[in-house]
């Protein structure tokens, strides 16, 4: 068994379906490496990058957020979304960061504080993927 | 008999309505691609996560989810999703045709009923019938938010984490095709325990990362969560499906009334004309 299905589903579309030999992603307590004959796992998905080692090179994906269900010959993530890398928008997701850090360091406006960390942690994901995927080009 | 001028008139006011119905007729056709399209884009992640769910179901899992738990069932709860909007035929009404004869059966068994409402004509029609509502979420649109159906579902679950509701049911309708939606009422709560059978016959259970609880809890919420989302998206393909058929019904029959109608128009003038020439020839004999 030398390669492991992996699907990325958002609640909107399906995003990748397919094999890779060996699967990166950041789960609620850490950074996972995923290959083929893992054992049973359930965690949750951090937002960060999802990388995957294919026959034909690497793909890499952004996830806000959402579960990872492993069985020993298949991977699935369940996104709350989920978008290609290559469409991430450098600009934007620093636009969100700057946005997200103001509105903490806005504390007496009436907002939540743990919606603007989340939004913050979620820019910050964004950014590192984009960052990510350009050294590895 | 009646004179011309009425009947012109009727037959302008039934052209009129017809257009109404014909314009309806075409943009309940063009929402329905739409619509349509939506309920398959979701289609792949509730695929997925009911394949997770089936997967969690045969683990031997040292932890038991109140959601698999079957209680004795004093109280169900029925999240009801309908239209906004009337105009589509017997869509909503024989879904709550089919709720309260459910209802009422469980009341014989000494089961009482309570109602989490999702569209106006729900909200209309339980007001009118009575029964306990819990919740209520309305005006979602053609494209309805996830996250607009969060605060009800949120309900409906604390009152099962509180025993204060035993069982859950979703109901909704199916699409089926254009023509065809059936109203059907499936039951999310205790959830039935749909087994992978590849995985059935081995014992294992996973590693649970963080705790097994707060991550099942997380989970099952967010399946829920998602079986919901998926229903109203599949009931606002339905919703327009049936409006498309309930107007070009509407639109036949105008048609047909109007043929009815000119064909009186005509004989009525005919006897105008008829009756007037008699009297001139009448008249003129008598001169």
């Amino acid at each position: 068994m030398s390669e492991i299905k992996v699907s990325v589903v958002s609640s909107n579309e399906e995003i990748y379906s397919g094999e890779a030999k060996m699967v990166y992603a950041t789960g609620s307590l850490g950074e996972l490496g995923i290959a083929p004959g893992h054992t049973p796992l359930l965690t949750g998905l951090a937002p960060g990058p999802v990388r995957l080692e294919t026959e034909n090179g690497e793909e890499t994906f952004f996830c806000s957020g959402g579960f990872i269900e492993i069985q020993p010959n298949e991977v699935t993530f369940l996104a709350d979304t989920a978008e290609r890398a290559d469409s991430l928008d450098e600009a934007e997701a620093i636009k969100a960061q700057e946005l997200a850090q103001k509105e903490l360091s806005d504390r007496d406006a009436d907002m939540d504080f743990t919606k603007a960390a989340a939004q913050l942690a979620e820019a910050a994901a964004r950014i590192k993927t984009i960052q990510k995927l350009r050294k590895n080009k | 008999m009646a004179n011309t001028k009425e009947v012109r008139k009727q037959i302008a006011s039934i052209k009129s309505t017809q257009k109404i119905t014909s314009a309806m007729e075409m943009v309940a056709a063009s929402k329905m691609k739409r619509t349509q399209d939506l309920m398959m884009v979701g289609r792949p992640y509730s695929n997925k996560i009911q394949e997770v769910i089936s997967h969690i179901a045969t683990s031997n899992s040292e932890h038991s989810h109140p959601f698999y738990e079957d209680r004795t069932v004093k109280k169900a709860c029925f999240i009801v999703v309908s239209t906004d909007k009337g105009l589509c035929g017997g869509l909503n009404i024989n879904l709550f045709k089919s709720i309260v004869a459910k209802a009422a059966e469980f009341k014989t068994n000494g089961i009482d009923s309570s109602f989490a409402l999702i569209g106006l004509k729900a909200s209309a029609f339980f007001q009118s019938v009575g029964g306990e509502v819990v919740a209520t979420a309305d005006k979602l649109g053609d494209q309805p938010n996830p996250e607009d159906l969060i605060g009800l579902t949120k309900v409906v679950l604390d009152l099962h984490k509180n025993q204060d509701v035993d069982e859950v049911y979703l109901c909704s309708n199916r699409f089926v095709n254009t023509m065809t939606q059936q109203p059907t009422i499936t039951q999310l709560i205790p959830l039935p325990a749909i087994e992978d059978e590849n995985l059935v016959n081995t014992h294992w259970d996973y590693i649970y990362e963080p705790e097994a609880a707060e991550l099942l809890d997380g989970l099952l919420t967010r399946y829920i969560e998602a079986l919901i989302y998926q229903a109203v998206v599949e009931n606002n393909a339905c919703e327009q499906a049936a409006k498309m058929i309930a107007m070009k019904n509407a639109s036949e029959n105008a048609g047909d009334l109007i043929k009815e109608l000119e064909l009186l128009y005509n004989n009525v003038r005919q006897a105008a004309i008829t009756q007037e020439l008699s009297e001139i020839v009448g008249g003129a004999a008598a001169v």
